[in-house]
Formats: C-alpha cells, structure tokens, sequence
C-alpha cells in the first residue's frame, strides 16, 4: 500500500508517528497551518510558526524518506482579532515563494463570527492575487453545516478563485454534496470521536463518488490518528473495493488536486 | 456488497454501539440534577434513526446542526459542543 497524507500537524507529532506514517507506506505529508491549542501572543510567533513549516519540518520529514509540504496562514480560531490577522497574512508573501508552500491554508471559520469572516476574506484575496491553492478548515460540529455554507459564499462571491483549485476539509454527509456541487475537491477527515470515521468515510466515497474526494488523519496535539488513512483503506478493502480503487483515492487524488502546484513533486 | 454481507461486517459493531447508547442514556436517567440542551438534542437526533427515511447520518447531522446562516457578531470562545442551542 502506498498513500499520501494530505493534512497532518506533524509538528505536534513525535517521530515515532513519522516511522509510522513512512512504514505504512505514506509518501508525503501536507501540513497546513493550525492554531497552536493557545492564542499566539504576536506576528513573530507565526514568523517563527512560519519558519518550522518551511524550514525545520521538512528536514525532520526527510529523515524519515517522506515528503513534505505546507500550507500558510493564521487559523480560524485566532480570526477574532482582525488586527493580528491583519499582520500575519502581511508576512505570509515573505515565506509563499518557499519550496515546499503548496498554498494558503488551512483558513475557513470556526464560531461563524464576522470577524472570522473579514479574515477568510483577506486570506482568499491573498490566494488570488498569488495564484495560490486553497486549503480549507469548515467548523466543527454544529457550527459546520452554518460554517460551510458561508465558507462556499465567500469562494464563489470572488470571481478570481477556481473551483476545482480549492479543497474544503472536514466535510460529512450532510455537507459533502454542497462542496462538490459548487466545483470543488472536499476532504473527509478521520476521528475518533468527531469528524468521520474510516467506515462513514467508504460510506461517502460510495455515495457521492471518489473524484474529487480525499481523506486524511488531521492528526495533531488532540485526539486523533495519524494512521487514519490506511485504517480506512484496510476498511474500502474488506468492502471489496480493489487495490487499484483504494489506491486512486489515498494515493491518486492528493497528487491530482495538489499537483495543481507547479511545486508539487513526487 | 449485499445486506448479508454488510451485516456479516458491520453487526457485531454496531450492536455494541447501540447498547453503549442505551447505557449511556441509563447513565443520565441514574444521575441526579438537570441535563442541559445536548440531552434533547441528543434524543431529538435519535428520532432520525427509527422514521425509515434514507440518508440517517445525514439527518441526525442537520438534527445537530445550527440551522441559522446569518454570521454571528463576535465569537463567544472557541470550543463547539455538538449540538445546537435554540435562542
């Protein structure tokens, strides 16, 4: 088996989940910018936050023969202070042009706020006048559905921003079919107790179809698995799906979506 | 995959899951004081599961879900509970 692990915080990892990852047959890691579990005190926290994503991590990746990527941004939990985000996505262009920066992400809302909002807004703006892949965060339990639908508004109200270069993450059943009418790749996210489970997420690729549809672990500092997605290929497997169709899924869509990147390489 | 097979796979599974709910449900009724909102929005979202209609995870998402679609004017933390307080 061979995979691509398309959002992982592996900065809150150990190495031991980077043996893991590497022996299970992951290739690749795409680590999107997230919020630390405390509010960073000032724009040199994310400079410094910035640096590991660019610099640190994929050299602590490389040992282990993977790939890594990463995506910039300030996360939706610390949108409500416009005037920090304000900051932050003004260093953002110093480190965009860095090899391994795929795109801008993982923005999105967290509460729904408007503050949240003007943030994604700025964020979005900054991919289009970069011509940057979007990588984005939909809220967590019951604010998602509210969350989703305000995320898709901003995105198609922006007459700069392609669809199909924009994947929104965390999706469940009743959200998929809203981000894949709109144009756009959407990711599922494996959990434990929140998000998908491997089984919900063969579930989806059976219902909706396996275009334009990836999963990934999400794995971070809270609950989480960083063998997410092999677990749920050993799930489509023992449903009969074959090797090749696993394989087009975990493996196949995240270098079709990514490779939208001209940094992309595998 | 036919229903046999899916039973065959899933069964044991799910039948474990559901006298967790069960238990989990007894575990409130045994304990003393008020329950808050999640404990009718839990049961609301079970009705989901028993009213026949296709698309159950789905329904018992949106059951959970805030159903608003205006922003609101300033996070009041960052946290979310998993179900949704009708003001």
């Amino acid at each position: 088996m061979r995979y691509i692990e398309p959002h992982a915080h592996m900065v809150s990892r150990t190495t031991d989940d980077y043996i893991k990852m590497a022996t299970a047959g992951c290739a690749c890691v795409s680590e999107p910018a997230f919020w630390a579990g405390f509010d960073r005190s000032s724009v040199d926290g994310f400079h410094d936050y910035f640096c590991q994503l660019t610099d640190y991590e994929p050299k602590r990746a490389a040992k282990f023969g993977l790939a890594h990527y990463s995506w910039l941004c300030i996360n939706p939990k610390e949108s409500e202070d416009v005037e920090l985000a304000k900051e932050v996505i003004g260093i953002i262009p110093k480190f965009i042009d860095r090899p391994n920066v795929l795109g801008i992400g993982e923005i999105g809302l967290n509460k729904n706020s408007r503050n949240e909002l003007k943030v994604l807004e700025m964020h979005v703006d900054l991919a289009a006048r970069t011509n940057e892949l979007i990588l984005v965060h939909t809220p967590h339990l019951e604010d998602k559905l509210k969350g989703t639908r305000l995320i898709l508004d901003v995105l198609k109200a922006d007459s700069r921003i392609k669809p199909e270069r924009c994947i929104i993450d965390h999706v469940e059943e009743h959200t998929v079919q809203m981000v894949l009418d709109r144009g756009h790749w959407a990711g599922m996210t494996l959990y434990p107790e929140s998000k998908c489970t491997g089984a919900r997420a063969a579930d989806i690729l059976e219902t909706y179809g396996h275009e334009r549809l990836w999963m990934n672990s999400a794995c971070d500092w809270g609950v989480s698995v960083p063998l997410a997605v092999p677990y749920a290929a050993l799930e489509m497997r023992k449903r009969g799906w074959t090797a090749e169709k696993v394989d087009s899924v975990i493996y196949g869509n995240p270098i079709r979506f990514m490779s939208q990147s001209p940094k992309f390489k595998l | 995959m036919t229903r046999q097979q899916v039973l065959d796979l899933y069964f044991m599974e799910n039948r474990a899951k559901l006298i967790d709910i069960a238990a989990f449900l007894d575990r409130v009724d045994r304990a003393e004081g008020e329950a808050d909102f999640r404990l009718a929005g839990f049961k609301e979202a079970m009705k989901c599961l028993g009213d026949g209609a296709p698309q159950r995870a789905k329904n018992v998402l949106l059951s959970l879900s805030d159903p608003s679609i205006e922003p609101i004017d300033k996070a009041p933390g960052k946290g979310a509970v998993g179900a949704y307080l009708a003001k």
